[in-house]
């Protein structure tokens, strides 16, 4: 799109109508929406148009649209996080990230479905309803992000950010066949990210092939003084690396503990030709183990709750979003508690009430401390391992998209859903998830996941770009041209 | 019988604990750029940062950084090379995240120390007074109950919360049990929190305007039998809101606790607020069901890891410590005691050793400042500095020591500059208030003078020179005050042929 609109072959506000075009055509079925601009859209299309016809194009992304998950605030634009709490509030500023995208001149369709506060891999837990997968519409399309990677597999855009706390990119990427790239913690500012848990969230780029990540990847990321914890330092070319089509003398490390029990065997198959794929194009492929990825999961589960039940102390119904009980009679304490108890779903909750418990005095270093000590362990479980390997890989999900209701009642299995990609927040490096084919138990796309050190996140593009042309070469055709063509309604 | 103070102090004995909060003066708060005046219009020094809007971030005030590294460096501390925020969990308005940005258990500055002089018994003593730690926390915002008849939450109507405060930097300088004081532990409370007050004046770092709310105590004490070795249950205080409060507080928690304990009645760990009209306590909430904070490190922000030469650097600008600065003047200028109180107290000192630097004589710049310029500020109730500047007084005295001004026309040109007519040479030249030193204006005023009392120029004439005074009193009346006194009696007794 970037090339035919620097080719003057379209405009951008071509473009964005046609997607606009698309979404009311097969949004009704997927719920990839929570919100359209469609105005605040097709003037920035115009702006785009108008500037590149004067010369001014200020990326390559310039007149692209993109779909913003709605954890991400933009000013003006409602933005709910999913959650009842927040219905109604307009954001008084915009994010670093949206900042960025603005100066792209890359325009923003609208924002997309999630689990609320991003807690969840499926996208049932938005309070407005979940959406659907466009391989299946009765599965689920990942999450929390679900939106976003619904978007791009209905092809209602080419471009989304998502956040990833715990997978929450790369699982969507995986079960909608799309792309997605948790950068370095630190790697893109979350100035302006609705915090779930501070030290693991993190923005990334989501597209549909792993150039168009990359491009959008040197939009978003770089340093922000308003985000304490963004690093200072270039941006790793990771442009360059997903062009350079070349893994020669590389090693790819697979990690030993993440392909045993509970992995589908058609997961397992689809990711071994991956492998396969890696190794004929000039890689030499190591087994490496991390030994405290088997504490991951459960320690993933005290500090993200810990530090969300402070997080989210804000949404008191002081400031913003919505306020109940507020009779004149009752105290502020007696409104605060009404608010939460239905502003909030239940998988928020069942995480407010972990991490309150997990945090609390007698418990804290049973529960908490120990979890950071796991954290330690688990980043020099990476070290040793990236010793031995340049990337180390994996499947992105132990399954490919289950049926929505399927693990609703069983938060447990869908915790697990997510074993593969935790580990990378913890250790706060980057992790890519591709399309590496389609399981043979169901038909459904199977995620590779490429894990790189931190701060050389073009490791991960240049590895991915590699297996991406090899499989299309070998396909024929991209693995979306699989999917179903949805009907309009 | 109820114990008076003497008694309850001859049989227990008093263990302090003062924390002090200290508002910093940075231009900015804690954690984002908006600025941090006092008085400004309710709420409209606030962003996404310090309202806690969902998805802002803190970024640290390196400036408040700075200051708290000072303090810590005044008050004798080890400044950690490493030190954490932490959050603060629990839910009130006033507080826009519902958790407090608090340095918890890795504060910036640790073990130091202040000494203190009081007047005791046997003479002035130095007591030394062991800081536990000195952290960076960040101020709430502030509730308004409204429609109530006593201005408390309970029977207002509503309330409005102003979040111009929440942010804003705070310092939290925290004491170890100071023990061994006996009944001077009330002396020795107001003498430390003087001396931190005048320590942090003197860096520049806080207004330390305990009326304001810029420097607050809390007064933790507890009182065991004299000899038991014991540590008794504490009571900690706030609400106690100037120097006197501090003493008085301790006084009446003394007598509080003591008479307790004679009626074999448990001391309460609770918060007490002070009252102001009784000096006495009343308890705030319990904290037997102490809440459950909830800490952890601040994920949002990085370290506190200062570097080593940038403490040094800090060293070497620390300021003359006031106490020793005091002594210094107080020799040099040679002043009694009680003025040099007075000048203290009147927060003087600064302005009057300017004016001295700008060559005014000691004693004349003491007693303008605290002279005709404190009276003006009085009746206008200020601040006698912001008034008049230094070199604004230096001038006119400078124009006294030349015989300029006289110090009755001084007073009118240090009048006229307060009124704002100008600086003090534009003052005497728009009322015309220059002193009449021209030897034939001044001679025409004598002769007339001589003429008008023939007989006291004959006495004068005789020797009787006292007798001078009546006739340059007349000189001094005929030119409106504005001769030169000197002048007239050096003119007046050589015309009557003496000297």
């Amino acid at each position: 799109m970037a090339e035919a609109l620097a080719a003057g072959t379209t405009t951008s506000v071509e473009l964005t109508e046609a997607h606009f075009a698309q979404i009311e055509k097969v949004d009704v079925a997927v719920h990839a929406f929570l919100y359209l601009d469609k105005e605040g859209a097709l003037e920035q299309a115009r702006v785009s148009d108008a500037k590149r016809a004067e010369g001014e194009v200020p990326s390559s992304l310039a007149g692209v649209p993109l779909a913003l998950k709605d954890v991400i605030v933009q000013k003006g634009i409602p933005t709910t996080c999913g959650s009842k709490m927040l219905e109604g509030w307009r954001p008084p500023y915009d994010a670093t990230v949206v900042t960025k995208l603005k100066e792209a001149g890359i325009v923003i369709l609208g924002k997309t479905n999630m689990d609320e506060f991003a807690m969840g891999s499926s996208t049932e837990n938005s309070a407005y309803g979940p959406t659907h997968n466009p391989w299946d519409l009765t599965r689920i399309p990942g999450g929390s992000g679900g939106g976003s990677a619904a978007a791009l597999a209905a092809f209602e855009a080419p471009l989304a950010i998502g956040t990833d706390t715990g997978g929450s990119i790369r699982q969507p990427a995986a079960v909608t066949g799309t792309v997605g790239v948790k950068p370095t913690y630190g790697g893109v500012s979350r100035y302006g990210l609705v915090a779930f848990s501070s030290s693991l969230d993190q923005a990334g780029p989501c597209a549909r092939t792993v150039l168009d990540t990359a491009l959008l990847h040197e939009v978003i990321a770089g340093y922000d003084r308003k985000d304490s914890t963004s690093i200072n330092a270039p941006v790793p070319q990771v442009v360059k690396a997903a062009k350079k089509l070349d893994v020669k003398g590389l090693k790819i490390g697979v990690i030993k503990e993440l392909q045993g029990d509970g992995f589908q065997t058609g997961v397992l198959n689809r990711f071994h030709e991956g492998l396969d794929e890696l190794v004929q194009a000039g890689a030499e492929v190591v087994e490496v183990s991390c030994p405290t990825f088997d504490y991951a999961l459960a320690a993933y589960y005290l500090i993200a709750p810990s530090e969300c039940s402070s997080n989210l102390a804000r949404f008191d119904s002081m400031r913003y979003g919505i306020r109940i009980g507020d009779d004149g009679v009752r105290s502020a304490e007696e409104v605060m508690n009404l608010t939460r108890h239905a502003g909030f779903g239940a998988e928020v909750k069942r995480r407010i009430i972990l991490g309150t418990y997990a945090l609390s005095s007698g418990y804290y270093d049973a529960y908490y401390g120990s979890a950071q000590k796991v954290r330690t362990l688990l980043i020099r479980d990476f070290n040793a391992a990236f010793a031995k390997a340049d990337v180390l890989v994996s499947p992105t999900a132990p399954t490919t998209a289950f049926k929505i209701g399927e693990n609703v009642d069983n938060p447990l299995a869908m915790y697990l859903n997510d074993i593969a990609t935790i580990p990378v927040n913890m250790a706060g490096i980057g992790g890519m998830s591709l399309p590496c084919g389609l399981a043979d138990e169901d038909g459904l796309p199977v995620g590779f996941q490429i894990m790189s050190p931190a701060m050389r996140d073009d490791l991960m593009y240049q590895v991915g770009g590699t297996l991406e042309a090899a499989l299309l070469a070998k396909w024929g055709a991209p693995l979306l041209d699989n999917a179903p063509v949805l009907a309009a309604k | 019988m109820a114990l008076n103070y003497d008694q309850a102090v001859a049989r227990y004995d008093p263990t302090l604990g003062l924390e002090v909060h200290v508002e910093l003066n940075t231009k900015s708060k804690m954690f984002c750029s908006c600025a941090t005046e006092f008085g400004a219009a309710p709420n409209t020094q606030t962003c996404p940062v310090c309202l806690g809007m969902p998805g802002a971030l803190p970024v640290v005030n390196a400036k408040a950084i700075e200051s708290s590294i000072l303090i810590g460096l005044a008050l004798n501390c080890s400044i950690a090379p490493f030190s954490r925020f932490a959050r603060k969990n629990y839910f009130y308005p006033d507080m826009p995240k519902n958790f407090q940005t608090s340095q918890y258990d890795e504060p910036i500055c640790v073990n130091g120390y202040l000494d203190v002089e009081i007047e005791t018994d046997e003479g002035t003593k130095i007591f030394r007074v062991e800081i536990e730690r000195v952290h960076m926390e960040e101020d709430t915002g502030k509730s308004l109950h409204m429609g109530g008849a006593t201005g408390r939450i309970h029977g207002a109507e509503y309330s409005l919360l102003d979040y111009n405060r929440a942010g804003i930097p705070l310092v939290e300088i925290v004491t170890k049990t100071v023990g061994g004081t006996g009944k001077y532990a009330p002396l020795v409370a107001r003498a430390y929190v003087t001396e931190l007050r005048d320590i942090l004046r003197s860096l520049g770092v806080s207004d330390v305007k305990m009326e304001q709310g810029s420097m607050r105590c809390d007064v933790n004490l507890s009182l065991a039998a004299i000899g038991s070795g014991d540590l008794g249950t504490r009571s900690e205080t706030k609400n106690v809101n100037s120097l006197r409060s501090v003493e008085r507080a301790v006084i009446g928690e003394v007598i509080r606790q003591s008479n307790r304990l004679e009626a074999d009645q448990r001391i309460v760990q609770e918060t007490r607020h002070f009252l102001e009209e009784t000096g006495q306590t009343r308890p705030g909430r319990s904290k037997e069901q102490a809440e459950d904070y909830r800490y952890f490190p601040e994920p949002d922000l990085t370290p506190v890891v200062p570097d080593a030469a940038w403490i040094e650097e800090l060293r070497a600008t620390l300021p003359e410590r006031p106490s020793a600065r005091r002594k210094r003047l107080q020799n040099e200028w040679s002043v009694p005691d009680k003025e040099m109180t007075s000048l203290v107290n009147a927060g003087l000192l600064d302005v009057v050793e300017e004016t001295i630097a700008l060559g005014a004589e000691p004693s004349r710049a003491r007693s303008w400042w605290l002279g005709e310029v404190s009276r003006l500020a009085n009746e206008k109730e200020v601040d006698p500095t912001t008034l008049i500047s230094p070199i604004q007084v230096a001038e006119v005295i400078a124009l006294i020591q030349s015989g300029e001004l006289t110090d009755k026309l001084a007073r009118q040109v240090i009048e006229g500059v307060i009124a704002g007519e100008g600086t003090p040479g534009e003052v005497i030249q728009k009322r015309g208030l220059k002193v009449v030193s021209d030897d034939g204006a001044l001679m025409s005023a004598i002769e007339a003078a001589i003429l008008a009392q023939p007989d006291t120029a004959e006495r004068v004439r005789s020797g009787n020179i006292p007798a001078a005074g009546a006739l340059i009193g007349a000189v001094m009346k005929a030119t409106g005050g504005q001769a030169d006194a000197a002048k007239v009696r050096e003119l007046l007794l050589k015309h009557l042929g003496q000297n």
